[in-house]
């Protein structure tokens, strides 16, 4: 009985708790609040007022604690952890639920309209597998096929008439005995790689790059829900490229030039090393000011044309900040790829644009 | 679900109540139900009730408890529903001294619930009761649509709070139907007639004349009893009135009938946690460990239910759940009271002569040999609750041992800290925190506000506390939802007397002094 109703109620929460989330979208797009709140296959999100508001006291009500400390010590913060007093009050908190990587990919989906990504047929690797899907006739005991030992045993009396209907004895002797055994099966697997490439020369500020940060959060969830295996890879570029960690990748700061066409260089020596586009879904997501030598966005462009487009399932490219005249990367692209299939580039000028930048660049399915 | 208790957990019930009882406690049966986590969880979700009206808070409920249960935070250990018989539920996976432990924790709750007067109200057929509410509900949602009944569940579940405490016990109307659930209106008054055995006789016992003179005279009775204020008095049992008054349909007046009395059921059980609590620990720790042998006080001293090498978990265990982390524990708080209670009356550390003595060397050194403390703490048991349990045993002593504190949030810093040490201000702080279970009073003082319908209410006994005024203007919403008219609510902020009022669209933003909605 408890077992259906909990199945009920419990469903009926997570319906909510999804609804508020896809309702505050927006705002968590903007907050930094959910990074870092990831563990492995699960992200922690706080949900504000889903508790029923009641008439309680306020934040002047204060309460009784327990243990070490003097007069004037903090004992927690406030909102978030609060020590309940005595009684049965629950302090102000605000609740943690866990949410799958599918279902925050599944709540972006429906609020952005995004269709699944299709991933490239040809590029799927061989997997293996290894399954118990043959028989043999010699092999350990405990994985001795009975019905087909027996089969054999029976066969074996009746062709040499031991068998008697009167007495149906059927004893398998060494000869008959079966034994299931593994075999290596190929299955089909999509694996992806994602890049990320970022600008990090002293134009781009600190607000800049909470911008990138927020948006490689959300387009991080929604690949990782379509393939099995997500490798990531983040490359910093000021005049010069490198390969960091995601940590260093968001806080990396240089005060060199720019040279974008360092970090496709990188990129490219990448995919020929490691992720063969033949076996690898390849994905880029680049973000930068814009501000880029016009030479070093003519060699940009060479590279896009002649390898990274295709190799790419897609490549975006997100413009971010106020852009000023100098700024115009986007801009060369715009006039060099009038026709373009898998390259999407979008401005993101502030927090606020993180929304549509994501439909633009998750919204073809690919 | 139900599993029949396995006989070497049947032999530790034996045993455990055998002492239990020996040592004075009176619990009605006890049935206990082993579970696994999961089951747990699911349980406790429904507060220990396998059948409960269905809702989503709930679904969170048991979110929660899986959720810590699986990063390992905590567990659930015991759990105990008050009826009778009592039920308890045992965790599959504890070993054999946890569930002892359990047992005769039971025990002492069974022994509270049966002898404290503050639980001589509630209904011991609980667990039917609320299962009837689970279908009655069931079938409101199968008639009326399942987000209909969810929405007026959310406001019942929002207000469930506004009960008065006291009602149980006093008789605040004459006649007023204090059950909830079944406030039928009684049809208009009829004239009082004569009896009469022959039908024939009555035009002559009642004349024509007289009866509908009388029958005039009620009416116009009624109509001024119509003028006057309702309620005639600041109602403090909001939901009844609600149940009596506001526009509802007869399936939602249900409703939040069978809400409001299960407010009631759990109301002796907010008002007692401190004591409760700590009368079952007092008890389990007594029950395992034998603590009174060679206490020459205690008459009945028998003989532990734990053997020796077991006492090492038991120890385990209660490090686990006594231990205070910076939150106060009911549980030890109510322990270290009833602990000491019992040595004083046993050493006559009480009165006016005890009281009266200001030198330490005598106080520490006292001992009128008199005993009284097992009787003394059975009487508190059975007439006290938290807020007096706490204003007359609470001592100094127990506050600097428990290393107790008073804190209060500093929106400066966005950070809760320690504002004091002192007895003083610590006791005030616990019994704020349960008076009215904790809960801010909220009176209807006025239904008939300014003539106009207007529903109105107040905050009373305001003691420098303030409300959560973002919450209360959410709450003053569901009201409206049920009152369908303006809804008014008064409250003392920054020691100013301010209105809140909703009216179905807009809040009053601010909130007004109050002189200038009169």
């Amino acid at each position: 009985m408890v077992t259906i109703q909990i199945s009920q109620d419990y469903d009926r929460f997570r319906q909510i708790v999804k609804g508020r989330v896809r309702r505050d979208l927006r705002k968590y797009l903007k907050s930094n609040e959910l990074i870092g709140r990831q563990g492995g296959q699960v992200i922690s999100i706080p949900i504000t007022d889903i508790e029923l508001p009641r008439f309680q006291y306020g934040e002047n009500q204060g309460g009784v604690g327990a243990g070490e400390g003097e007069e004037g010590d903090v004992i927690g913060l406030g909102e978030l952890e609060g020590p309940n007093g005595a009684g049965d009050q629950p302090g102000d908190h605000i609740l943690e639920v866990d949410f799958t990587i599918e279902e925050l990919a599944q709540i972006l989906a429906e609020e952005l309209e995004l269709p699944r990504i299709q991933p490239r047929g040809s590029k799927n690797i061989e997997g293996e597998s290894d399954n118990y899907s043959v028989v043999r006739n010699v092999g350990i005991e405990v994985l001795k096929h009975r019905k087909r030992t027996f089969r054999e045993a029976l066969k074996r009396q009746l062709a040499g008439g031991e068998y008697s209907l009167q007495r149906p004895l059927i004893v398998p002797i060494k000869k008959d005995k079966r034994y299931l055994s593994d075999r290596t099966e190929l299955k089909p697997e999509n694996n992806a790689v994602i890049f990320y490439i970022q600008d990090v020369s002293g134009s781009m500020t600190d607000d800049l790059k909470m911008v990138t940060r927020q948006a490689t959060f959300w387009i991080d969830i929604w690949i990782q829900s379509h393939y099995k295996n997500v490798d990531r890879r983040y490359i910093a570029h000021d005049s010069q490229a490198f390969l960091v960690d995601q940590d260093q990748f968001y806080r990396m700061r240089t005060s060199g030039g720019t040279a974008i066409s360092s970090a496709y260089q990188l990129a490219i020596k990448m995919l020929e090393e490691r992720f063969s586009p033949e076996e690898y879904n390849v994905y880029f997501f680049q973000f930068s000011d814009g501000d880029n030598y016009d030479h070093d966005s003519q060699r940009c462009v060479k590279h896009l044309k002649e390898t990274l487009l295709p190799a790419a399932n897609l490549f975006c490219y997100g413009q971010v900040g106020k852009s000023s005249s100098s700024d115009r990367f986007i801009d060369v692209l715009e006039e060099e790829f009038p026709e373009r299939d898998n390259l999407i580039f979008t401005f993101i000028r502030d927090d606020e644009e993180i929304l549509p930048a994501l439909k633009a660049f998750l919204g073809k399915g690919k | 679900m139900i599993e029949k208790l396995p006989t070497e957990l049947k032999r530790c019930k034996y045993r455990v109540h055998a002492v239990a009882r020996e040592y004075g406690l009176r619990f009605p049966e006890i049935i206990y139900e082993v579970l696994d986590y999961e089951a747990m969880n699911r349980v406790a979700a429904y507060a220990g009730f396998p059948q409960r009206y269905p809702h989503w808070s709930f679904g969170m409920q048991y979110d929660q408890h899986a959720k810590s249960y699986r990063y390992g935070l905590s567990r659930i250990y015991e759990m105990v529903v008050n009826s009778r018989p009592v039920y308890a539920y045992l965790l599959k996976c504890n070993n054999l001294v946890d569930q002892k432990l359990v047992m005769a924790h039971v025990c002492g709750h069974g022994d509270f619930f049966g002898e404290n007067l503050w639980f001589g109200r509630t209904d011991r057929k609980a667990l039917d009761t609320f299962a009837n509410h689970g279908s009655a509900v069931q079938k409101y949602i199968d008639q009326h649509g399942a987000a209909e009944v969810e929405k007026f569940l959310d406001i019942c579940l929002s207000l469930q709070q506004l009960v008065d405490i006291h009602s149980q016990f006093i008789r605040r109307k004459p006649n007023g139907n204090r059950n909830g659930g079944q406030s039928e209106e009684s049809g208009p008054e009829s004239v009082r007639k004569l009896p009469v055995e022959r039908h024939y006789m009555d035009s002559f016992l009642n004349p024509r004349e007289h009866v509908e003179a009388q029958r005039k005279e009620l009416e116009k009775k009624k109509r001024e009893r119509e003028l006057l204020k309702i309620p005639e008095s600041p109602e403090r049992d909001v939901l009844l009135f609600l149940i009596e008054h506001a526009p509802l349909e007869n399936w939602q007046r249900d409703i939040l009938g069978m809400i409001r009395q299960e407010s009631y059921y759990y109301l002796p059980q907010a008002q007692t946690k401190i004591m409760n609590e700590g009368w079952a620990s007092f008890w389990h720790s007594k029950i395992l460990t034998g603590s009174d042998k060679g206490n020459a006080y205690v008459q009945p001293a028998p003989d532990p239910v734990l053997e020796a090498a077991e006492v090492v978990d038991y120890a385990d265990h209660c490090s686990g759940t006594l231990a205070m982390g910076r939150r106060l524990n009911p549980y030890k708080l109510g322990l270290a009271i009833w602990r000491d209670l019992e040595e004083r009356w046993n050493r006559g550390q009480f009165g006016k002569e005890w009281e009266e003595c200001d030198d330490f060397q005598e106080k520490s050194h006292w001992d009128r040999k008199l005993g009284q403390g097992r009787q003394k703490i059975f009487e508190v048991r059975r007439i006290y609750n938290d807020v007096q349990f706490i204003d007359e045993f609470f001592t100094p002593e127990i506050s600097q041992h428990l290393k107790l504190f008073a804190y209060r949030y500093e929106r400066s810093s966005n950070t809760y800290k320690i504002t004091s040490r002192a007895y003083d201000e610590i006791k005030r702080k616990l019994l704020f925190s349960l008076t009215n279970y904790g809960s801010p009073v909220v009176e209807v003082e006025n239904a008939n506000f300014k003539n106009r319908g207007e529903l109105f209410l107040r905050h009373v006994l305001h003691e420098g506390v303030d409300l959560d005024l973002k919450k209360a203007a959410a709450t003053l919403e569901y009201f409206h939802w049920l009152w369908k008219r303006p809804v008014y609510l008064v409250t003392v902020v920054k020691e100013e007397e301010i209105a809140l009022k909703f009216d179905g669209t807009h809040h009053q933003i601010p909130a007004a002094k109050l002189a200038s909605i009169q």
